[in-house]
């Protein structure tokens, strides 16, 4: 099984996360940038966490074999906060950048005016640099932010297959889908989404444009939900091909219209090699990746 | 130069020939340089999407299958373009100011690019310095004083050199580190690429600065280890006068060399 997870924050999680990803056949990962539980109060604490995004993680997840990619915006939630908003300025110049394959999240958390105004400027930010978008919907009034969230996507004159609309469930899935966007799906241990309600869904609808995540961050959540879902897929009789064209395929279609992926794997990488060189001096003391 | 700015064939003459072919011949890089020769604002966007247009593949993948130690190919696409960016705007603060600006607002890569790209500054000779002639400068660039490339050039590789990425580490002790870092720090750079297991390859001008304050820190390193029971890097072999006595060297395989 191989996997691309399309939103999962690996800042918040383990080293043996990525180890137990590389061996469950992730190969791949989008991040998005996100908010990060403890409020942002200056636009430098944005720089630097996008510029985290695309240095230090990219970095870290390349040390197990796992190609990282990133979406930026400003989130939602921040969009409300004036200190935040000036990080705007900021945001196209990393549009431009290696690896930042989507404008994202952008969306709704509380529907306010604020939300209104950065969605919309994102969202032409995002024809601007040809990047497709990754929309959060909101996790309270969710049939309703979705409506009003696709209602501004077509506004905005984007391609709603440069729309990636993500944490559906059975309510909005259909809304989504019928507007021509891609349906994302967070497998969350106990909310939004489980493994079996997916199937079902997959069952309904079909495997074209369906994608799904972990959205694995800070909170209880598991980096393995791709691979659950894969498993519980076959179960139900999908086939290898049905599995791949879900957790590989699509996202790969999607973010792949930024012509931004990277995809080939991490030269000088072998499974089972200490990661972190410097730390033990095992093997070669002179090519990283080298060491046979 | 900046009143008479160079067409995109000079451009191309200037490409340094030690290139991959497959970027020798890249279209999208010629004229990027040559936009950067009319647009010296241009080279933002080109360093942002040099890996996407000319790859990111090894220089020297038989022995450096990651690009660290040698650098990547795109890394030698933006070394290009600093070249053909201190063409156009000389050498003087304007380039610092640029080049800093680079750097700090690029990622690893990028970063990596602009510390190659004062590699290749200095190895043609544009930025002065103690082991340049005294006016190996003036061939190059508008002939103006470099000093605050090099004083920029210094605190970028400072920053690389603090990171944990060892091809940031490797990109700061080419050339222009060679010729330009103090003693200090380059003694610590050096051991850096020990412990961080990158050849010492990636290090220019090794044999010609290598001092006995080295040869103690390489020694004491070596006891370090052997005190603990781990093994001893071969590496440090190449930092001391004579061998490494009452070390266990071979324990680890040796430098591959081209």
């Amino acid at each position: 099984m191989r996997i691309l997870d399309p939103h999962i924050h690996m800042t918040s999680r383990t080293t043996d996360d990525y180890e137990a990803m590389y061996a469950s056949g992730v190969r791949a990962v989008v991040e998005p940038a996100f908010w990060l539980g403890q409020p942002r109060t200056s636009v430098s604490s944005f720089t630097d966490y996008f510029d985290s995004l695309l240095g230090w993680e990219r970095f870290r997840a390349a040390q197990f074999g796992i190609r990282h990619h990133a979406t930026i915006a400003l989130n939602p939630k921040e969009a409300n906060d004036p200190r935040c908003r000036e990080v705007l300025a900021e945001v196209p110049r990393y549009l431009l950048k290696d690896g930042v394959v989507a404008v994202g999240e952008v969306g709704y958390d509380s529907m306010t005016p604020e939300e209104d105004e950065v969605f919309a400027a994102q969202l032409q930010m995002a024809r601007d640099a040809e990047l497709p978008v990754l929309v959060h919907t909101p996790h309270r009034d969710k049939l309703s932010g979705t409506r009003r969230t696709l209602d501004v996507v077509q506004e905005s004159g984007l391609p709603p297959e440069r729309v990636l609309v993500d944490h559906l469930n059975e309510t909005n899935v259909a809304l989504v889908r019928d507007a021509g966007a891609w349906a994302g799906f967070s497998i969350y241990p106990d909310t939004k989404m489980d493994e079996d309600r997916m199937v079902a869904l997959v069952q309904e609808y079909g495997t074209e444009r369906m994608i799904v995540n972990s959205a694995a961050d800070w909170g209880r959540s598991d980096p393995l939900k791709t691979v659950k879902t894969g498993q519980a897929m076959l179960a139900a009789g999908f086939s290898e091909d049905d599995v791949d064209q879900v957790l590989w395929r699509n996202p790969v279609a999607f973010y792949g219209q930024s012509g931004n992926l990277v995809l080939d794997p991490v030269p000088g990488f072998t499974e089972g090699a200490p990661p972190t060189p410097g730390v033990e001096f095992e093997g070669s003391s002179v090519l990283r990746g080298a060491r046979a | 130069m900046n009143a008479d700015r160079p067409a995109a064939s000079a451009v191309r003459g200037r490409l340094p020939n030690d290139l991959p072919t497959d970027l020798a011949g890249s279209d999208w890089l010629t004229d990027a340089r040559a936009e950067v020769a009319r647009d010296p604002d241009s080279i933002t966007r080109a360093f942002a999407f040099a890996a996407r247009r000319v790859g990111r593949a090894p220089r020297r993948p038989d022995t450096d299958p990651a690009g660290v130690v040698h650098g990547t190919v795109d890394d030698a696409a933006r070394a290009a373009l600093v070249v053909s960016l201190a063409d156009a705007v000389g050498t003087g603060p304007d380039c610092a100011e640029r080049l800093v600006a680079l750097y700090r607002q690029g990622d690893a890569a990028e970063r990596r690019g602009v510390l190659r790209g004062l590699d290749a500054l200095a190895e043609r000779g544009s930025l002065g310095g103690p082991a340049a002639d005294a006016d190996a400068g003036s061939d190059a660039g508008t002939g103006s004083d470099a000093s605050a490339l090099v004083a920029a050039g210094l605190e970028l590789a400072a920053d690389a050199l603090r990171t944990n990425d060892p091809s940031l580490v490797a990109a700061a002790v080419g050339p222009f580190g060679a010729r330009h870092l103090d003693q200090h720090t380059w003694r610590h750079a050096i051991l850096k690429l020990v412990f961080q297991e990158v050849s010492l390859e990636a290090a220019s001008g090794l044999a010609d600065r290598a001092d006995d304050e080295l040869d103690r820190m390489a020694r004491d390193f070596a006891a370090e280890r052997q005190a603990a029971g781990r093994p001893v890097p071969t590496d440090l072999g190449l930092l001391t006068n004579g061998p490494l006595a009452n070390t266990r060297l071979g324990t680890t395989p040796s430098t591959p060399k081209e």
